[in-house]
């Protein structure tokens, strides 16, 4: 029992088997169904996937934007996450921040940077009126902005300053989880690299935790230090970054690797190859039985369209779900 | 020579503003050639394209410049010569299908139009059926199986990636010569838009035609592209084969864009480029560059550079290498 609880404690967020499943006029769209995974105290966990496979929703079920339809989510071992936001004490709130994907939509436009940083700060009651010009302008300096960014409007900033002043919101009423929900896929190139370096420097010096949902595998190189591979509402491959991309081991983590445009000739070299990427994603309101990729899989073989396939575990905590390795 | 663009300025005209967006661009292409434009977004890429079209919105202007599409003048020709060109010769894949398919219309209305038009111009009246048998053919040729579904579908009930066939499809029909390309898999997953660039560079070879690819994704313009163009700001900064483009970038802005950009193969990442795109309104006067450019010196600021260039087709524009 004890022990049961331990490993609970390594872990700031743990989720075991939730389900979430969206009811719409055709049935049931099985956005998450059964999704186990934990973050670490200090890492980032990216969770990857295409459109449709539920990262987005996964990160919102965390974030108690609705709560899970089965399943438990736990926060530092004891704190139950499975609960809508509202019911959720402003404590545990505050703990648990969310960076949304478009800063473009995020931030209100006819608030000034003051405005849109500083009201975390006193809805969590951390500054007064007087107190928080100098909190506000702290955590511009700590992104990266600077104090002169303070009485702008969102419209006068660029992509990735948006988005710093979006980082600078969910850092203010100091969090130990950070939901990074798409966080550069608005951004362009040269604006996308000062953000992942500002998250990398937040991160080492705040030691805060990051779930980051992407669907940018060079982002996932970039920042991640273990990587979840989603399709269809379930997980199919888990990896330390390093080990992932140097032995992807799922034939739908080796089509999406394939898939990625290069910029480089180290880049070609590390690609699969042999894996073509074909067909589309199937419909979540009737995913395929068995192994939910086998409708796409070069190597399926009959087994794969009968039962879910066995979880294999190989070294350096490498876990995979396919019938090749049984 | 196909398409041969020189010193081409648009403006476009607000309530109070003049915006000068392409400040003097250049763009020459042989038959057959993939020629890639890198550009990120408010760059003026989309503008280029729709340029060579002669599509831009009314409130575009363009002061100088040339555009000759094999021996046409398109900045001269009349709306008869420019719509016989549009019909039958260039073709474009536009970046959103959302936005770009009529949504009150079925695919198969809009596909027909197409074709429809393309035959008009060759002097040919098709029948219901032969509009329906092309219509069958293009969609099998970017691999739409389900064409009957297809045909009787609104843009909303097809997917991100069969919206985008079918785009590529219509702008097929009137590429007789050259297609232009404008981001052409934007919001769609990474295993189908390879699956549709990989469909897109057989249909070119197959066909024969020259392609114009404008997008801010570097890796994609990498493999789909034999020489590219860099635009920043509505200049371009830097000319050359795609591979010594990617191997040697000469230009500080395509140098530190390619050193910005997170790559599967190891942790290290650039700086990022500081600042922001300048404001059309007031542009820098010397290199638009300049402001954001770590090596700027005086004469950037207020100079405009000249092409210079510094190897066999590769050319920069940069007082760098002046």
């Amino acid at each position: 029992m004890s022990e049961g609880l331990d490993m609970y404690m390594d872990y700031i967020v743990s989720v075991s088997d939730i389900r979430k499943y969206f009811t719409i006029k055709e049935g049931a769209v099985k956005a998450v169904d059964g999704v186990s995974f934990s973050v670490k105290y200090g890492e980032t966990l990216a969770l990857v996937g295409e459109s449709g496979s539920g990262k987005t929703t996964t990160g919102h079920v965390i974030m108690g934007f609705y709560p899970p339809d089965s399943g438990k989510i736990l926060y530092k071992g004891t704190y139950d996450l499975s609960i809508p936001i509202k019911k959720r004490s402003l404590e545990l709130k505050r703990e648990i921040q969310i960076v949304f994907q478009d800063p473009g939509t995020s931030l209100n436009p006819k608030h000034t940077v003051k405005d849109i940083v500083g009201l975390p700060l006193r809805v969590h009651g951390l500054a007064d009126s007087t107190s928080v010009y100098a909190r506000v302008a702290e955590l511009l300096e700590f992104v990266g902005l600077g104090e002169d960014f303070m009485f702008k409007y969102p419209h006068e900033l660029g992509g990735g300053e948006k988005q710093l002043v979006a980082i600078a919101r969910a850092l203010a009423p100091n969090p130990s989880f950070l939901i990074l929900d798409e966080p550069t896929s608005a951004l362009d190139v040269s604006s996308q690299a000062k953000v992942l370096n500002t998250l990398r420097r937040i991160q080492k010096e705040k030691d805060i935790s990051y779930l980051l949902i992407t669907h940018d595998l060079g982002v996932v190189r970039n920042i991640a230090h273990r990587v979840i591979i989603m399709y269809l509402g379930k997980i199919y491959e888990e990896a330390p970054t390093d080990e992932f991309f140097r032995w992807p081991l799922h034939p739908y983590t080796k089509m999406l690797l394939s898939s990625i445009p290069t910029l480089t000739r180290e880049d070609e070299e590390i690609k699969p190859k042999g894996v073509e990427a074909v067909g589309e994603i199937p419909s979540a309101l009737s995913p395929p039985k068995g192994c939910r990729f086998h409708t796409r899989c070069p190597f399926a073989k009959p087994i794969c369209s009968e039962s879910e396939p066995p979880e294999i575990v190989a070294d350096n905590g490498h876990v995979v779900r396919c019938w090749l390795y049984e | 020579m196909l398409l041969n663009i020189q010193d081409l300025y648009v403006h476009y005209k607000s309530y109070w503003y003049i915006h000068k967006v392409l400040n003097g661009v250049w763009l020459r292409m042989m038959e057959g050639e993939r020629v890639g434009v890198i550009g990120e977004t408010g760059s003026g890429k989309t503008t280029l394209l729709k340029s060579i079209l002669r599509i831009l919105p009314q409130n575009a202007v363009i002061p100088n410049g040339m555009i000759k599409f094999k021996e046409i003048d398109m900045l001269k020709a009349g709306e008869t010569e420019l719509s016989m060109v549009r019909r039958r010769e260039i073709g474009m894949i536009f970046q959103d299908p959302m936005a770009a398919l009529n949504p009150v219309f079925k695919i198969k209305d809009q596909l027909y139009d197409v074709i429809r038009y393309k035959l008009f111009a060759e002097g040919y009246n098709p029948t219901k059926e032969e509009l329906h048998d092309h219509a069958v053919k293009v969609l099998n040729d970017v691999k739409l199986p389900d064409y009957e579904r297809v045909l009787e579908s609104y843009p909303f009930q097809l997917s991100g990636g069969m919206r985008q066939r079918v785009m590529i499809a219509m702008a097929l029909i009137s590429a007789g010569k050259l297609l232009l390309a404008d981001e052409p898999t934007t919001n769609i997953d990474v295993t189908i838009q390879d699956q549709i660039l990989k469909l897109i560079d057989r249909l070119v070879k197959q066909r024969g035609l020259s392609t114009i690819l404008v997008s801010h994704a570097l890796g994609m313009v990498r493999q789909m592209t034999d020489r590219a163009y860099v635009l920043y700001a509505g200049d371009i900064m830097e000319e050359a084969r795609t591979s010594e483009l990617f191997d040697h970038p000469a230009h500080p802005y395509t140098s530190l864009l390619i050193s910005s950009a997170p790559k599967i193969s190891t942790r290290e990442i650039g700086e990022g480029i500081r600042g922001k795109l300048p404001d059309y309104r007031s542009p820098p006067i010397g290199c638009r560059f300049a402001p954001r450019c770590p090596y700027a010196m005086d004469k950037c600021h207020t100079i405009k550079p000249k092409r210079t260039i510094i190897n066999t087709d590769h050319a920069v524009t940069c007082h760098l290498y002046e």
